[in-house]
């Protein structure tokens, strides 16, 4: 699956058309590489360790020259990894069983469905038609996500360069095989360690020599399935586990790892709109009943308070209408009295 | 408003200014090595160790405890809880400030900071986590500040587009709850293409969903902290509503946080669970999985619903900074700790002490920032003039 694929299609998922074609980002359908891609085989038991594929490496890729010359064999003493001005290092093991040192060259695997490449924000890294995967430092922004995700380790970062750092890493000679030349390293290399050419007649050349020498090699080619598959491969006497390579990496292509987290953005952006106004909606009924209630209680307690108040009123203009009419009787019960009493004084 | 003639008059000596000016001073200095030196000049960073303090505190850490904004104004807005209004804004500024510091530390942290907005004018690589984060923050940033001008406004006499923007309310508080949704979860989701560097107990398929139930809490505790640390400063600017909504603001957010950590405690067991990895847990790194579980989930859950029950204010508060604290293990056990754990000891990161003062710097900027504009914008108290509940 190419990466142009895969950004359509989560394109189509940010913008929330379908959830389907995000949803297609895992499908089981594996990836098996482009017809015809290239690939190198690396047979450890041919590794002499002598450095040169790290002196064609670094002379095809003008890379500065090195502290100590690549025919300094001390340097294999101490355990190295690929960094900004090495795109590939040669390590010597000595697994306990074995009498004599291994030697196990280290560079970019060249993923068919590369980490690096599914992981970065501004889509710096390419996967060729040729199994190559290059990077293009005119739009990096110096993240370093790249190297978080990359599970063979091999992107390294230029942090001397205080504004133009770059990530440096093996581009599989992507101008040279262009051209019909070889690998530096593949050239360089004064044994068969090395063997150039198409992935699948690769496939087959590890398995001829796996099967021709059984007792010579374990029965593995190391990329053929690791994280999906790998434009490099290898071959090896011991198991790669003491070699300082991985086994627990799995064959999940790396995209694979984050396409279901990303298939979510559309489902949340879509969903989180009706679902919040809901609650909102809720909330606010709720608030308007209960603002209602208040409303309706308040009326309640006016009315009580106006039928109190108004039956008081009755009761004093009643009160005063009985007083006044008693007032006026005990007048007019005066004025008889007095008027009785002054007609039996005449 | 502004009054320069008081500010001059003042004296500028004062204690907070001296540690603030050493640490921007020192701050600067760092700065000035950074970009002249590269990474390599100021950092401990390696080919094995590319995302370091910056990324782990500044960015993971910074993320999640600006929280607050979304987690505030979803509980005013949409649930509807009004009673805790006075601590929208002060939860915004954190917000919309702690989102200006990720962004500002990221510019030391990336190769080219000028290229940041590569990925939305560019050349966008939709298939990255990062791509996510990345726009989402973006658009959370402007709706941060879109959601900060009211007070801005206010303070600057602008009574339209005060106005205007609180008619927008509603619709901002829904796209802020949304974009953090995506990008804090999208944090943790960073981590899912690295199943070989993270140890087993942190990494699991939920990580996103860690991530995010974890910036709630992260949310409803800051708020709670800070809230404790403004009102020791500046409660001067607090109006009568403010003081008054305090306590339930401190109550309410408590018991959430008690809810919502006893969910991610169950949501953790179910992800070791889920891969079986419970085995682990016999390790070195399970008694440190153990003590982040125990000591900064499971115990702050206790003592926040124990503060909640006893009414005991005091007891939230010292949770909530732990809770804060837990945080912030969690953030450095994912992207320090327990990645690259399967490395020899010699090949492990730990942070230069340059490191560590540009973060203090950034945190010191961001103090100084929000204590510049509480004590000159209506953030504690309903500005007079405007009678209309703002966001």
């Amino acid at each position: 699956m190419s990466v142009s694929r895969r950004g359509f299609l989560a394109w189509m998922g940010a913008a929330g058309l379908t959830a389907l074609s995000a949803r297609a980002g895992a499908t089981p359908r594996h990836f098996e590489g482009y017809p015809q891609s290239l690939c190198v085989l690396h047979d450890i038991t041919l590794c002499i360790g002598c450095r040169s594929c790290e002196a064609g490496c670094n002379k095809v890729n003008e890379l500065p020259a090195p502290a100590v010359p690549f025919t300094d064999l001390t340097v294999l003493d101490k355990k190295r990894r690929t960094n900004a001005k090495a795109y590939t290092v040669v390590n010597k093991f000595t697994p306990p069983q074995e009498g004599k040192p291994i030697y196990v060259k280290n560079q970019c695997n060249h993923c068919l469905e590369p980490a690096c490449a599914s992981a970065c924000f501004v889509r710096a890294f390419t996967k060729n038609k040729d199994g190559s995967v290059t990077y293009d430092a005119s739009v990096c922004v110096g993240c370093r996500y790249c190297m978080i995700a990359c599970p063979f380790e091999i992107p390294t970062y230029e942090y001397n360069e205080p504004l133009t750092p770059r990530i440096m890493k093996c581009t599989l000679c992507h101008p040279r095989i262009a051209k019909g030349l070889l690998p530096g390293c593949v050239e360089a290399c004064p044994t068969e360690a090395l063997s150039f050419g198409k992935r699948e007649d690769m496939i087959k050349l590890a398995r001829e020599r796996i099967n021709k020498y059984p007792g010579r090699y374990v029965d593995h080619i190391y990329g053929e399935h690791e994280m999906g598959g790998t434009n490099w491969l290898y071959l090896s006497g011991v198991p790669f586990r003491n070699l300082g390579m991985r086994e627990d990496l799995g064959v999940t292509p790396a995209p694979d790892l984050t396409s279901g987290a990303l298939a979510t953005v559309p489902m949340v952006a879509a969903l989180w709109p009706a679902l919040l106004t809901g609650i909102y909606a809720i909330s606010k009924r709720k608030e308007k009943l209960s603002t209602g209630d208040s409303q309706t209680a308040v009326a309640k307690a006016v009315a009580e308070a106006n039928t109190k108040a108004q039956a008081a009123l009755t009761a004093a203009v009643d009160k005063a209408k009985r007083e006044k009419e008693e007032a006026v009787q005990k007048a007019v019960k005066m004025a008889l009295e007095q008027s009785a009493k002054k007609t039996q004084a005449q | 408003m502004f009054k320069l003639k008081e500010v001059l008059n003042r004296s500028l000596l004062t204690p907070f200014n001296i540690i603030a000016g050493i640490i921007i001073l020192i701050g600067l200095i760092i700065t000035a090595l950074r970009f002249s030196g590269g990474l390599a000049a100021v950092t401990n960073l390696s080919d094995y160790n590319p995302w370091g303090l910056w990324i782990g505190f500044d960015l993971l850490c910074g993320v999640a405890l600006a929280a607050g904004g979304y987690v505030t104004s979803a509980a005013v807005y949409i649930f509807g809880i009004k009673k805790y209004h006075s601590a929208v804004r002060p939860a915004i500024l954190t917000g919309f400030l702690g989102y200006s510091l990720v962004v500002l530390a990221l510019s030391y942290d990336v190769g080219r900071p000028w290229r940041l907005p590569y990925p939305f004018v560019v050349q966008a690589g939709t298939t990255s986590v990062l791509f996510e984060v990345g726009a989402c923050v973006l658009l959370y940033l402007v709706v941060l500040f879109i959601e900060f001008t009211p007070a801005a406004s206010e303070w600057l006499g602008l009574k339209r587009a005060r106005n205007l923007v609180v008619r927008l309310t509603m619709v901002l508080t829904i796209l802020g709850v949304i974009l953090s949704t995506l990008h804090q979860s999208s944090l943790g989701a960073l981590f899912l293409i690295a199943p070989s560097k993270l140890h087993p107990l942190w990494y699991s398929q939920y990580i996103p969903v860690f991530f995010f139930i974890s910036s709630i809490i992260a949310g409803l505790s800051m708020v709670i902290f800070e809230g404790s640390l403004t009102h020791r400063y500046f409660a001067e600017k607090m109006d009568e509503t403010h003081l008054r909504e305090k306590e339930d603001v401190v109550f309410g957010f408590g018991k959430a946080a008690s809810f919502v950590l006893a969910a991610y405690f169950a949501v953790k067991v179910f992800g070791i669970t889920m891969d079986d990895n419970w085995h682990y847990l016999s390790t070195g790194y399970g008694a440190w999985f153990l003590v982040e579980m125990l000591g900064f989930v499971a115990l702050p859950c206790l003592l926040y619903s124990l503060g909640v029950r006893e009414r005991n204010i005091k007891l939230i508060k010292w949770t909530a900074a732990w809770t804060v604290l837990g945080i912030v293990v969690n953030r450095f056990n994912v992207c320090l700790v327990a990645f690259n754990w399967h490395l020899p000891s010699s090949e492990r990161y730990f942070p230069s002490w340059m490191e560590i003062g540009l973060s203090l710097f950034i945190v010191t900027v961001g103090v100084a920032a929000f204590k510049f504009i509480v004590t000159y914008m209506p953030i504690l108290y309903e500005h007079p003039g405007y009678k209309t509940p703002h966001p």
